[in-house]
């Protein structure tokens, strides 16, 4: 498996790859991805020219650490498949799919960065992916959208989109996007992947933002995707564990090791009752502050 | 490569330059406006030539108007001028003539 599957990944930004001005220093913001974009963001009369600009600043910029993933343009255009051919030479690290419907489609794009693997002689699995989910044909299978490939390292909800296929609107409330959200998560669970929220597009209502992130955490998604640096900090507070928490952990991986040895399965620590079925999560939180640089502990 | 029509790829946004590619008269003949012409002419001149000589093009009146692009994005819309005079947009030579 590519160790770079369960990475962390709290905040994914995306950047239009056709605007050296974004694409040149994205990492002093910090975040754990950044979203190299050649769909949306870019004019259609643009797509040539930003697959070139994509290149080079794959090739020649020091991203310091964050991840790099691109996001090609939709398998029902014409410039998919030259897509990833770009990105892979220049040494992307994985792939976003949008409007992914079916497995199929993310067999196709694995097909093909196969080929492209061997023609720029990368490793074969070194380029992971990701699917995005815009649709409500998509969010009835996100099962089998996940268990489709093992390059799959997760799937991402895409809430304009999905909202117009439901024939509602972003509220800003959440709700037309609750049973997405949660038939996603669900799905990625299950199969053992990681799944991230979709955009927060306004920016002038922080707070409202900080709900939203605060809700997804709530609901166990891994990260979310951002359009601005200001969200970052906001994103990387929630989905960090506080000191407090990484204590409690501690002394409940402790506890159920040391216990445990002890034949003892159901005991208290700071006055709630634990078992096994903690162990896991509080292992989790360790791991997770680990990634997030904050552990100091020697567990 | 022969440049087949004149084309142009960039903008003239913060970071960025704009390239245009017509066919030559047997030579390069390299043209730049930059406000860092002074301090920087000279390196964008080297990697204009370079990118050119990469993709095999000795044929080409070319003009650059440079808006502070880092050496990575002259290179691109030095190859997305030349590749859209061709008009061949599949199949590119990624890591052969189309190299950092």
């Amino acid at each position: 498996m590519n160790p770079n599957k369960k990475r962390l990944r709290r905040t994914m930004m995306f950047l239009n790859a056709q605007k050296p001005g974004l694409i040149k220093d994205p990492y002093i913001y910090k975040p754990d991805s950044i979203m190299l974009d050649l769909e949306d963001a870019v004019a259609e009369n643009q797509k040539d020219a930003a697959r070139f600009s994509l290149y080079h600043a794959l090739k020649s910029i020091d991203y310091h650490g964050c991840e790099r993933v691109v996001r090609i343009n939709a398998l029902d255009t014409p410039y998919w498949k030259e897509d990833i051919r770009c990105c892979v030479a220049g040494g992307c690290d994985a792939i976003r799919i949008p409007k992914t419907e079916c497995a199929n489609d993310v067999k196709m794009v694995e097909r093909e960065i196969e080929y492209a693997e061997r023609e720029f002689g990368r490793p074969k699995g070194s380029v992971l992916i990701m699917a995005a989910i815009e649709s409500a044909r998509g969010v009835m299978r996100a099962l089998d959208i996940c268990e489709a490939s093992e390059r799959l390292f997760g799937i991402a909800l895409s809430g304009g989109d999905y909202t117009k296929d439901l024939q509602t609107h972003i509220t800003g409330t959440g709700i037309e996007l609750m049973g997405a959200r949660q038939n996603m998560v669900i799905a990625a669970r299950a199969a053992g992947v990681q799944c991230f929220d979709t955009v927060y597009t306004d920016l002038n209502n922080m707070e409202g933002f900080r709900q939203d992130v605060e809700t997804i955490h709530l609901m166990g998604f891994d990260g979310k995707s951002i359009i601005n640096p200001r969200q970052i900090k906001v994103v990387h507070d929630i989905f960090t564990p506080s000191e407090k928490e990484i204590i409690l952990a501690e002394k409940i991986v402790r506890e159920i090791d040391s216990k445990k040895a002890q034949g003892i399965g159901v005991f208290t620590v700071d006055g709630k009752m634990i078992d096994i079925a903690f162990y896991d999560g509080a292992r989790r939180t360790i791991e997770l502050a680990k990634a997030s640089g904050v552990y100091k502990g020697d567990l | 490569m022969e440049i087949k029509k004149p084309a142009i790829a960039g903008t003239l946004e913060s970071s960025d330059c704009q390239v245009t590619v017509e066919a030559g008269e047997g030579k390069i003949d390299f043209l730049l406006d930059s406000s860092v012409i002074n301090q920087y002419g000279n390196q964008i001149r080297r990697v204009v030539y370079e990118t050119l000589g990469n993709l095999g093009v000795d044929n080409v009146r070319i003009s650059v108007v440079d808006k502070g692009a880092l050496d990575c994005t002259i290179r691109a819309r030095v190859e997305g001028a030349v590749f859209r005079s061709l008009e061949q947009t599949e199949n590119l030579p990624w890591g052969g003539a189309i190299r950092s």
